[in-house]
């Protein structure tokens, strides 16, 4: 018999709709799977009792005979970004540290609605900015993945959301929840070997969510294939009065709707996304994507986003802006540290405050933020960069004339060594070139796991569509993952 | 003359004013959440988790807030925006939770518009004049510090934070305290009027910052600068008398005017410099990344235009023009919502009594508004009860006198008794004896009587002293105990003293 | 070099952050180094383009004017809004004394 933490998503709600297994065994394996774990340090807090609650629960409700929801039985992980009522959520801050929000943001809400239950909060890059989970105030999350040349050398799971990521991979919980604001979710994915889908701007409620760049920011979600993030998404997203960005639309069935049947459908080819001195590998992995799109009926043509270049600096203009104002509430006046010197008067206390509560990478953007937006310097710094975003946003507008669905690699790397990219902030930044597009854009887009790097490392490929169109994300998502049988998963060695 | 001039020691100065005036948007729940407005809560009651910037909160605006920005906007002829944004202002202050105010700077909800002050003689104002308005955007008022009850700390309360507030920003057009006092209380009456704000000073509904500059007459505009908060009509008028001599005083001494800060002092009735950081001034505005594009349809600026109420320069020109009121009265009776309500009400009332048109009771009912009225209630003092003063019973009074039942002096005495004790007028005139009588045999008879006794008189009057007319007629209701009515005495007195 | 140790001091007082000189050595040259990459936004022709204002065609949705008509957005919930506070007094955030 397989083990229950083999199974992802669709199997455990089956399995315990069906009666198989009772919600209490999953979240009894899945907690023992989490409590094994600790070396990947991907938790910074874990929550057994939650998830063993909620699997009563359905378990309860099935015994009832009442209906169960999309996600019965099954624990997830929950980024620390989310507000959870009376868990601790310090987004990996240690501005944050022991705060234990009053209410629970509507996305997790909506999941523990559908049946869902958490397993614990997830370690991320600090505030979700990073893109190898270095930043969080709780130490590195370590990957289960390593390079198959034998060496030991503790690997990123990618970031912000590394700790999904991790936890995804390494069997240790089915499914977990991410936020993507420049590839948060598609990154961290693509490193590690699952799938992961950040769906249009809006479709996921931000309330609740510790925010980053307000206009970027979307929930997503993260599992083993694209059947189980449509699943999860379904039960993430929905129309919330709170957010004034949320879209009022209905939810699609697109689990229902799934088909790895691209037929009629256009792949586009961005041509500036193959830039200069690419990895081979990843390259090549582009280019066996072509061929499956092909092989699923899809008729593949070149288009051209020709702002792309632009995009990752005007990213770094807009996302610190907004960070910069957003993270201003962390002041050690109402909720979280207070660092009060002494004699200090109420604006030293904010800068001692913030001075200890804040890890470098954000002190980094919040100044970088306060910089564009500072008199003198708001024109040709955020002004230029959000019409650099309209160009981009119409860079693919008018690439949807010729094609459904754009089909890049997610990453323009497998997994780095921890350490390796920290010296250089800027190199790290490119961590996220390919990505970033879409996440200016507003666009939905998922990463799904597509072959193996020379050292045995997961690589992703990427798809984005347009506007609303989730359905056709997945579905090519699923094209690919069908062709590309992808298998590996990380030899257990924590 | 009536031009306001500062005489300094080398000559004479003209006063450049611009006033921002804050101002409490009425509404039920604040701006950009669920919580309560109302004063004077327990503190920090009424704050949702959004106004106290938890982390993951958003703003969702209150659209009868923008609606009654709107509203307002139309009342002084501005420009509506259809397109407008929420901008987030960033500074660090421990009123202030998000560490910005969501406001409007680049994209304001209401554009260009104007306001009318008019001519008052005694306050110095020689004409009507227009006082342009620049904009009027809304935005999230503070929370509030208390220093005083703990030795080392400073207490917050949150519960005004989030509560909307519009910004009205005048042009630079007023040139003296008396101009700026009119425009506020103009300000006041039209957002009273319109009800979008309930414009008390006393609980902070209205703030102004006051800002002043001088020059000589003629020349350019000079550094000005900005007294902030200044929360009385009174108060605004003394800040700009003290800060327009003090930089009169400044730069006659050679000195020059700091581009500052200030705050009003309403025990010394001065203004001094506040504590200003070299930042200060760097807001960093950008437009609030969490709220989209304010765009207003057609049916809303319809719905806010058609609910507009006759706005009071429309409202003392048709008391002036249809009603045939003095220009005086019409502008006294339209300064404040209560009165013109008072007044309205009374008037239908009356008309309706009589059976005559408004136009041919409102010089009536005008003077006993403005005057007999008031008058009464003011000797009273604590012994009215203006509830008793209803439309109802003042109506039945000035019917009486209107019909030669009661004079002017027993209408008073009839109201005397209506305010002290609620009593039905008819009824007071009755038992109380507070009638005229019209009654001719009566009069004749005491008419006869006093021509009788007075022969002498009669014959001089006859004789071509005409002035003694008064004279019978003070007698003949002397007689009758004021009672007569001196409509029907003057008649009788004319037919029995024959032509003359 | 587009910005100096000092200027970033005062965009780091402006953030209020307090930071040691070491930090700002080390933070000066960063800085620089990611203000000098992202402005080759310069060399892009906008003129005629409007800044970004809604990524997804979407209205502002306005709230009704209804006090506490949703728990998670209303007043009257005291203890939740102060239960995080580090100081919190007579039912008041108390802060180190402000002289106005
Ligand atoms: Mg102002
Ligand atoms: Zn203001």
């Amino acid at each position: 018999m397989t083990e229950l933490t083999d199974l992802g998503v669709k199997a455990i709600r089956d399995g315990v709709t069906g009666g198989t297994f009772t919600a209490r065994e999953v979240a009894e394996a899945f907690n023992a799977a989490v409590a094994a774990a600790s070396q990947l340090n991907a938790f910074i807090v874990t929550t057994p009792e939650h998830a063993l609650a909620a699997a009563d629960k359905t378990d309860a409700v099935r015994a009832a005979g009442l209906p169960l929801g999309k996600l019965a039985g099954v624990p997830i992980g929950m980024k620390d970004l989310f507000a959870t009522r009376g868990v601790q959520t310090t987004a990996a801050s240690h501005i944050l540290e022991g705060f234990k929000p009053q209410y629970e943001s509507t996305v997790s809400q909506n999941l523990w609605n559908a049946g869902a239950g958490m397993l614990g909060k997830l370690n991320m890059d600090q505030f979700a900015m990073g893109s190898s989970n270095e930043t969080s105030h709780f130490g590195n999350v370590i990957s289960p993945w390593r390079r198959s040349d034998g060496g030991n050398a503790a690997l990123t799971p990618g970031g912000s959301s590394g700790g999904s990521a991790a936890v995804v991979s390494g069997r240790i919980t089915p499914a977990a929840t991410g936020t993507d604001t420049g590839g948060s979710i598609r990154q961290p994915a693509a490193l590690t070997g699952i799938a992961g889908i950040k769906p249009t701007y809006g479709r996921c409620s931000r309330w609740g969510v510790v925010a980053f760049a307000s206009s970027l920011d979307q929930a997503g979600s993260m599992a083993r294939d694209v059947t189980d993030c449509a699943i999860m998404l379904e039960a993430m997203a929905g129309f919330d009065p709170k957010d004034a960005t949320s879209l009022d639309l209905p939810v699609p069935e697109w689990s229902a709707n799934l088909s790895n049947d691209m037929r009629g459908k256009r792949v586009g080819i961005p041509r500036e996304y193959r830039v200069e001195g690419m990895d081979p590998v990843i390259d090549a992995l582009w280019q066996q994507g072509v061929a499956w799109a092909r092989d699923a009926g899809a008729e593949v043509v070149e288009i051209s986003l020709p702002h792309t270049s632009y995009a990752l600096a005007a990213y770094y203009i807009i996302a610190p802006a907004e960070a910069s104002s957003n993270l201003a509430r962390y002041d050690g006046v109402r909720y979280g540290l207070r660092e009060l010197p002494d004699h200090a008067g109420l604006q030293d206390m904010y800068a001692a405050t913030r001075a200890a509560g804040f890890g470098d990478e954000v002190k980094r953007r919040i100044l970088i933020g306060t910089y564009v937006l500072s008199a003198g310097f708001y024109d040709a710094y955020y002004t230029q960069a959000q019409k650099v975003r309209t160009l981009i946003a119409r860079d693919f507008e008018r690439a949807w004339e010729t094609c459904d669905v754009i089909l890049t690699p997610t990453a323009p790397n497998a997994a780095f060594a921890l350490g390796e990219k920290l010296a250089d902030p800027l190199a790290m930044y490119l961590n996220d070139v390919f990505t970033v597009p879409a996440s200016l854009a507003g666009l939905p887009a998922m990463s799904v796991p597509a072959g193996l790097d020379g050292s045995g490392l997961p690589l992703g490929l990427q798809v984005i569509g347009k506007p609303f169109d989730e359905q056709g994300v997945l579905n090519a998502g699923l094209a690919i993952e069908s062709r590309a049988g992808f298998s590996a998963k990380p030899e257990k060695w924590w | 003359m009536t031009d306001y001039r500062i005489h300094g020691a080398t000559g004479e100065w003209e006063v450049v004013i611009g006033l921002e005036v804050h101002a409490q948007v009425t509404s039920h729940a604040k701006l950009f959440s669920g919580a309560s407005t109302a004063f004077g809560a327990e503190p920090n009651s009424q704050v949702s988790l959004v106004d106290a910037a938890m982390p993951g909160m958003l703003p969702v605006p209150n659209r009868e807030c923008i609606r009654q920005a709107v509203r307002t906007g139309m009342a002084i002829e501005a420009e509506i925006n259809r397109w407008s944004r929420f901008d987030r202002k960033n500074y660090f202050y421990a009123d202030l939770p998000q560490g910005y105010q969501i406001s409007q700077l680049y994209h304001p909800l209401v554009g260009e518009g104007r306001l009318l002050i008019e001519a008052d003689e005694k306050a110095g104002i020689a004409e009507d004049k227009w006082i342009g308005i620049e904009r009027i955007h809304v935005e999230q008022d503070a929370g509030k510090l208390m220093h005083d009850q703990h030795p080392t700390m400073s207490y917050v309360d949150l519960n005004r934070c989030g509560v909307a507030l519009m910004e009205i920003v005048s042009r630079p057009d007023m040139r003296s305290p008396a101009e700026a006092g009119a425009y506020i209380r103009k300000l006041r009456a039209i957002l009273r009027y319109v009800g979008s704000c309930d414009g008390n000073m006393e609980e902070g509904s209205m703030r102004a910052d006051v800002n002043v500059s001088v020059r000589r007459p003629g020349e350019e505009l000079g550094t000005r600068t900005e007294t902030k908060n200044v929360n009385s009509v009174r108060f605004v008028m003394a800040a700009i008398e003290h800060e327009a001599s003090r930089q009169v005083d400044v730069l006659e001494s050679g000195g020059k005017i700091v581009q500052e800060t200030r705050l009003f002092d309403p025990g010394t009735g001065t203004t001094r410099s506040m504590r200003s950081k070299e930042d200060a001034h760097d807001y960093r505005y950008f437009p609030d990344p969490d709220l989209l594009p304010l765009e207003l349809e057609d049916d809303f600026l319809a719905e806010c235009r058609a609910s507009l109420p006759e706005l009071p320069d429309a409202k003392r020109r048709r008391y002036i023009d249809a009603l045939g009121l003095s220009p005086y009265n019409a502008h006294v009776l339209t300064a404040e919502v209560e009165t013109f309500a008072r007044f309205e009400t009374l008037l239908a009332e009356t008309a309706s009594a009589l059976g005559k048109s408004e136009a041919e009771a409102a010089t009536q009912v005008a003077n006993w508004s403005l005057s007999v009225a008031p008058g009464v209630l003011n000797a009273l003092g604590s012994e009215a009860n203006p509830a008793h003063a209803t439309a109802q019973a003042q109506a039945s009074i000035l019917k009486m006198q209107a019909a030669g039942e009661i004079s002017g002096g027993q209408a008073k005495e009839i109201f005397e008794i209506v305010l002290r004790t609620g009593r039905d007028p008819a009824e007071i005139a009755d038992t109380e004896g507070l009638k005229q009588q019209s009654d001719t045999g009566a009069i004749e008879a005491a008419v006869d009587a006093i021509l009788a006794a007075n022969a002498d008189k009669v014959a001089e009057y006859k004789a071509g002293k005409q002035a003694l007319f008064g004279f019978f007629v003070g007698q003949t209701m002397k007689a009758m105990a004021g009672k007569g009515n001196p409509g029907v005495v003057n008649q009788i007195l004319k037919d029995k003293l024959g032509g003359g | 070099m587009s910005i100096d140790r000092a200027t970033v001091a005062k965009i780091a007082s402006l953030a209020r952050i307090s930071m040691s000189d070491d930090e700002l050595d080390r933070m000066a040259p960063e800085l620089s180094q990611i203000l000098d990459w992202v402005e080759q936004l310069g060399e892009v022709d906008t003129s005629g383009v409007e800044p970004m204002t809604a990524v997804i065609p979407n209205h502002l949705r306005l709230r009704d004017d209804v006090v506490d008509a949703d728990p998670l957005t209303g007043g009257g919930r005291r203890d939740a809004v102060l239960a995080n506070a580090p100081a919190a007094e007579h039912g008041f955030f108390g802060v180190p004394k402000v002289i106005e």
